[in-house]
This record gives C-alpha cells, structure tokens and sequence, in this order.
C-alpha cells in the first residue's frame, strides 16, 4: 500500500438488511488500483466482489445496503462520506461502470447513438454530442459505426451491446472503468474480442481498471494484480502470473484444481459455501479447508506476507504464512481430509449447496451457484447511473 | 469402431422459414442446421461445441424430435427416429432424455422436488406412488442429496442442487441417452466441477451414452471423449477430443481454441481473435461458411499479390457485399472529394496505394471509381471476378486427418489431392 494509489480502498464492509438477517457482503476488504493499471476482484458467487465493485461509486440501494466501515479514498476524497451531489460529479464522469449483462445497461426505446450522445451531454455541454457519439462507437470496433448509432438495442448482437456499453462508459473520459463480468455472458471468440478492446482503449486512455469477475481464465489475461476473495473477504493478493501458477491460500489452490479441463485431475471444492446469514466463526474458509487448525476456528486470520515461502510480493489471510506456523505444510493436498475420517470440522455432506435448504435468503450476493442470466447478484441496471433514464 | 453406435444422424437439417404477409409467404429461411452427420457409440460422450447461433441446440432439440427435422436420417439402435409415431415416439422419449442449462427454469416451482423427479414414472404408467416414492428417494441418494428432499420445493435449492435434481428426474427412467445442453454452464466454477464429477459417475453407473452441448471448451476437454465443431449449420471438424483441441485442423476449431483465455502458461500476447460476427444463416456465405472470417483463407492463384495485400482487398470486398463499408463516415475523416475518398478506402483497409499485379490494381480502381460514383454493389461485383477465393467456389467436404478424425476445410482437401498425385 504505497497510498498514492488513485484508488484505494481500506477495510470496506458492507452489510445489507434482509428479512432472513443481516448479511455482510464485504468485510474489511483493502485494495488498490495504481493509474494505468488493472487490478482483479477474483471469487465465486457470493464472493461479495461484486458489491465491493458498486459500492466504489455507491451504486448499492441503501436500504437494504449500508456500509458499516472502511474508506474508498479516490484520487485523495473519501467517497464514502461526500455528499450525493459530489458523488455524482465522479459517478460515470471519473468512475465508470461496465456491467455483466448489455441487455440490462442500454435502454430498449432508445437508439445506441441517442444512448452515448446522450451520456455525452450529462457530463458536459456539447453540441457535437452526436458526431462524438459515432466516434465513440466507431472506436470501439463497431461496424459501420454511423448508421449503427440509428439502430436500437434489439437489433444488435451480444458482443456489439456490450461495444455500446463500453462506448457509452468512456463517453466522458473517465479516469477508472469498474467492469464487472463485462464478457461472462458471451461467446469465446466475442469475449476475446472484447478483451482485446479493453486493453486497447486502457493503453491508449491510460485507463485504470477495476475488473470483477469468477473467471481465473479471464484473470491471466487482464490483470496486473488480483485480489481472490471469499465469502466478502480477502484471501490472498499478489501478482496475477505468480498467484495463478504458484497460489498461496489454500482456497485459491482449491479453487484453481476444480477447474475442469487443465490436464490435471480436476478435484471439487468440498463443503458448501458459507451460510451468509451464519457464517463461520474466524477464517471463513475453514470449514472448507483440509489444513485448519484450531486457530482458524478462533480466530480471523489477518493477511501475511507469504513472500518468504513464495520468492514474490504477496500476502495471504491464512495462519499458516504467520508465526509458529509453516507454510510448506500445505503442499500437496488440496483433495480434502486425508483418508476417510470425518474431519471434526468437515462440512455437512451437502456437496455443492450454499445457503442451507429451507432457509431461502434473499441476500443481495446469495451464493447459489449461479451465474450468467439467473445471476442473484443485485443488478444495477445502468452504465451511469446518475442519468435515470425515462 | 467395433460397436455400432446408439444414435447415428445423417444430413440432419433444420430450417426454420421466415414467413411475411397474409399469405405466409416464405421470404427466406433460417438454415439453423443445415446438414450434420455424427455417431454416439454406447457409454460415449460427445461434445458439440459452437458460438451461439450456430445450431447445436437446435441439433439436440432435433435429435430427440422435440423439433421436427426438415432433413436427414436419425438412427436410434438402429431404428429411424424420424419414423417414429405414437407408442414407438413414447418409448423413445424414454430412452432418450434432455437437460437443460438452466436449472432454474427446469422446474415447476409449486411441486415437490419429489413429484418432480417422479413426473416422468407417472408419465409412462407407474401408477403406484408407493414404487414411485422409492425410486425417487434412490435417485435422490444417487445424486448426493438425502431421500428427505423429495419433500422440499425447488427454491430451497442453490442452483447446482437443482442441477442435480434435474439430473435425477433425467434418469427416472433409465435412459440409454442422455442429451445434456449446456448442464454447467449456470454455475459457479467450483460446483460445475462436483456437477461434472456427478455426471461422470452417473455416466458409468447408469451406462449412458451423452450428448453434450457446450460453448466452453474447458469443461468439454474434461468430460467429453469426441468431440463436433459446429461452425453456422455445420460441423466443422470432429474427432478425439485430446487430437482435435491440441492441435485443431479446421481453422475455426483454431480459432475457438486459441479464443480460451488460459491461465498464462504461455507467454505473450495472446493471439488476435477472430473479427466480426457470425453471418446470417438466412444467407449463409457460398462455399465455405468460414472464408468470411477466416484467417487463412485461400487466395486465387492467378493474382500476383502477396497474401497479406490480397486479405485487404478481400476485406474490402467482404465489407463492400454486407454494406458495411461506412460512407459517411469516411467522408468525414477523409474529405468528399473522389480522389479522397478513393485513397481512405485504400489506407482504410491496409491496401496498398498501388497493387502489383496489374490485373488486379485496374479492377481495384475500376472498383473504388464505382464506389465513388456511389455504386457500392458495382464496385463489389467487379471485385468479386478477380479478387474471389477458391474457398467460395467450393464447398468443402469433410476429409479424413488422421484417425477418427476429419474436417472440412478446402486446404485439407488440397493436401490430400497433393498427396494422391
């Protein structure tokens, strides 16, 4: 933590009220994002990265949101406690949002052209609104980008929305795009095409970017750093080549083998994702974790530097990279429990469940295992979205 | 290839017309699947894989005559599915069940998960609940949830839970095939896993062929044992799937791999994808599907012309017949005038101010003199004579790689040829 990052973000929490509790969706989460550089909030559903990524410009609903703790310090103001007014001046202007869904973000009764003018004229006085609009579009690969600005959402392909939502994000120049799971819901190839775009336009704006996603594939391909998050709090950070090949935690290891498709045996996550109305006491991770200890049930572990074990920068929320403790103990078995011994805080035999059956939680991140259409997380439906659209 | 397959498709094809007017008048037609041979041996798992649109749940929907096929032959055990009426329809509907992606919209949210997974018992005649109660709890048991569930209402389950469900009803009946259209790809990356690990133990105990329709070549290397290409209607390439994911034939299988963001084991840049979007199957590309976009695409071999300045003027020339070619545009960035607009196309599209062959620089410029009059279907006609690949004029057929394997690609076929002579 340098602290002349132009964003930084320190113990963050955030709860939401629901009728089945409180939920904290992000506990005391720490990271920064340097100019030009992109940094990754990398976790399942329920991971709470998602929240974390809205809650930068407020975009959570409050109520049921609130954030109980922490400080979003960009470019030297705390945002957490300007006022509205302020806000709005850096929402969309200096911090914008690309969300997972395109269909979600572009207005259906209007055209695409209408929709980025019309993002050009929120935050500026221009009578050229239209003209820079099909620039726009045109710089973000659309084809045939003037009579593309006549056409209305419906008659656009996937990919070419997500284009326009890009556009519209960049229409006023912003200095951090929040993109969260901005290819999740698209084909390979258009995903790729995507990817390149975003690269493209950050090199060339100097951009910083805050990416948000469950995807370590996509991670490998954006990011500078990464900061894998479980359960709404940080697990391990680093950079994103030696976190990807060498990981620290025993949840980024357990999470890297259940990908399918590796070469490698492909291994499950055992256990269920925490109850976020219950959650585990100390490491969130344990009940889950082949390694824990009685410590990791007392208490929550803070972040180690893991650098002496793992020859880079790098930190990891878990006892074993702390005093008394050695890390080389956690080599090898990311299978679970050895043998067939119930472990005294193995997880019920649930073997993919997240919230307990029953108790049907409408949290705002409520880890079902879903994604892609049916995503649970809640839905901010607007690029920017100070321009409440009629 | 000792065992005879259990469900052999032929020329399937699917068209959907697209009707206008009073009279339902057909304007044109959506050739969805246009034309898709592949074999499912028992106990086997394909993997169909594709962008979206380019068929292959329309090839799962048709295969299990949920939709009725336009064209082609479809053998189940030996029999021709298409035939099928009545009784014969229902006990292949037995044989033969389908799982969705998306579990959610599985089930009927004020049924039990019991009455759910016992639906299909009662369907095809058990009547005695007792009996259905039992196999419902088994079932249950068989897929990692407990017999007490059978009580519960879908929406106390997370989504791979229902997955789950959904794969139990899928086998109250004890199919021989199952046809799983995109079974992960609504979950979360550490439950696909345990799903998928499910679906291979199943697989085993239940001795099941699988059809597996997925966009994400991932989970398809590590469940599928052969896999099919499907490029705009049409199988591209298919065969083992370690042979045809390493080291892919087809262009587009290339491309579709080399699209998979990988977890940086490899250094550099990752390679330029693919541009543009998949055409209209209304109005497929003559000859090959992919010489649209495809990377290496045949030039003509009467040009002089390296490959690089002919890919331009093929660009061009692409960009000209779908009108894409933004006018206004470039007016603006590069001046009205005619001389202007004929140096930005060039510039627009890497071309050379001056090609070398002389042949192909007078059409160029005929062309752009039409483009600039305002003809833009002129100036792609007269591109079309002299600038079009071989890859439009021949439609390419399937040729054998190695074994088990073929793909249909027009600079296989002229490796072979080459070989034969």
């Amino acid at each position: 933590m340098t602290g002349d990052a132009l964003l930084s973000v320190e113990d963050l929490t955030v709860e939401f009220d629901t009728p089945g509790g409180t939920i904290r969706a992000v506990e005391e989460v720490s990271f920064e994002v340097g100019s030009g550089e992109t940094v990754c909030l990398v976790g399942e559903s329920g991971s709470g990265k998602t929240v974390a990524g809205e809650t930068l410009t407020r975009l959570v609903p409050t109520p049921p949101g609130e954030i109980v703790g922490g400080t979003v310090r960009f470019d030297g103001r705390d945002l957490t406690s300007i006022d509205e007014r302020e806000l709005r001046s850096i929402r969309g202007n200096r911090i914008a949002h690309v969300f997972q869904n395109p269909q979600n973000a572009l207005d259906p009764a209007y055209t695409v052209g209408d929709q980025v003018a019309e993002t050009i004229e929120l935050h500026e006085d221009a009578p050229d609104a239209r003209e820079r609009a099909v620039e726009l579009l045109d710089r973000v690969d659309l084809p045939r980008p003037a009579t593309a600005a006549g056409k209305y959402p419906h008659e656009l392909s996937g990919g070419v929305k997500q284009r326009v939502v890009i556009a519209t994000a960049l229409a006023a120049d912003p200095d951090l795009l929040v993109a969260d799971e901005p290819t999740t819901a698209l084909d390979v190839i258009t995903q790729a095409q995507i990817l390149r775009l975003l690269a493209d336009l950050q090199a060339e704006r100097d951009l910083s970017v805050l990416f948000v996603t469950h995807d370590l594939g996509v991670v490998s391909e954006v990011a500078d750093r990464v900061v894998v998050v479980y359960a709404g709090r940080v697990m391990e950070r680093g950079p994103t080549e030696a976190v990807l090949e060498d990981p620290a935690h025993p949840y980024t290891r357990a999470l890297l083998a259940s990908l399918p498709g590796r070469g490698e045996s492909m291994t499950p996550l055992q256990g269920s994702f925490p109850d976020p109305v219950d959650r585990p006491s100390g490491c969130l991770f344990h009940p889950r974790c082949p390694h824990a200890v009685d410590e990791c049930r007392e208490a929550v572990p803070t972040e180690h530097d893991a650098s002496r074990y793992l020859h880079e920068e790098r930190s990891a929320a878990c006892v074993y990279y702390g005093e008394g403790y050695d890390a080389a103990e956690l080599e090898g078995d990311t299978a679970g429990p050895e043998g067939d011994a119930p472990q005294p805080n193995a997880a019920p035999a649930d073997p993919d469940d997240a919230v307990e059956p029953d108790r049907d939680v409408p949290g705002p991140d409520d880890g079902g295992g879903d994604r892609g259409d049916a995503t649970p997380e809640p839905d901010v439906g607007a690029v920017d979205s100070d321009g409440d659209r009629p | 290839m000792t065992d005879d397959p259990l469900l052999s498709v032929r020329g399937l094809k699917k068209h959907y017309p697209v009707t206008e007017g009073l009279l339902a008048r057909e304007v044109e037609r959506v050739r969805a699947v246009d034309g898709v041979d592949f074999d499912l041996r028992p106990g086997e798992t394909l993997g169909l894989v594709g962008e979206s649109g380019c068929g292959k749940s329309t090839v799962a929907a048709t295969t299990l005559r949920l939709e009725e096929p336009t064209g082609g032959e479809i053998r189940f055990d030996g029999d021709d599915v298409t035939a099928y009426e009545g009784d014969d329809l229902k006990r292949f509907r037995r044989r033969a069940q389908l799982v969705f992606q998306d579990p959610n919209a599985t089930f009927d949210p004020r049924m039990t998960v019991g009455e759910a997974v016992g639906e299909p018992l009662l369907i095809h005649g058990m009547g005695d609940p007792d009996r259905r109660r039992a196999i419902v709890e088994d079932l249950l048991e068989r897929v990692g949830l407990s017999a007490d569930d059978a009580d519960r209402y879908p929406h106390a389950f997370s989504g791979g839970q229902k997955q789950r469900i959904a794969l139990a009803r899928s086998l109250a009946l004890d199919p021989d095939l199952l046809v799983a259209d995109e079974p992960v790809s609504g979950l979360d990356v550490s439950v696909q896993a345990s799903v998928l690990e499910l679906m291979a133990d199943l697989q085993e105990t239940f001795d099941l062929s699988i059809l597996f329709i997925s966009h994400d070549m991932s989970v398809v290397r590590e469940f599928c044992d052969r896999i099919a290409v499907m490029y705009l209607g049409e199988i591209v390439e298919r065969g083992p799937i370690d042979a045809v994911l390493d080291d892919p034939a087809h262009p587009y299988t290339r491309a579709l791999v080399e699209a998979i963001p990988d977890l940086g084991t490899d250094e550099g840049p990752p390679p330029e994808p693919l541009s543009g979007d998949v055409p209209d199957p209304a109005d497929p590309p003559a000859g090959c599907r992919f010489r649209t976009r495809c990377p290496v695409v045949i030039p003509p071999e009467d040009l002089d012309l390296d490959r690089e300045t002919w890919r331009a003027v093929y660009d061009l020339r692409l960009a000209l017949e779908r009108d894409s070619l933004d006018r206004e545009a470039l007016e603006e960035r590069v001046g009205t005038t005619d001389d202007a607009l004929r140096d930005g196309v060039r510039k627009a599209f890497d071309v050379p101010a001056e090609l070398a062959d002389p042949v192909a620089e007078s059409t160029l410029a005929a062309a752009l003199d039409a483009l600039a009059s305002g003809d833009g279907d002129a100036a792609a006609a007269r591109l079309e004579g002299t600038f079009a690949s071989p890859c439009e004029r021949h439609e390419p057929t399937p040729v054998g790689v190695d074994r088990e394997r073929d793909a249909a690609c027009l600079r296989l076929e002229d490796r072979v040829d080459g070989e034969a002579d």
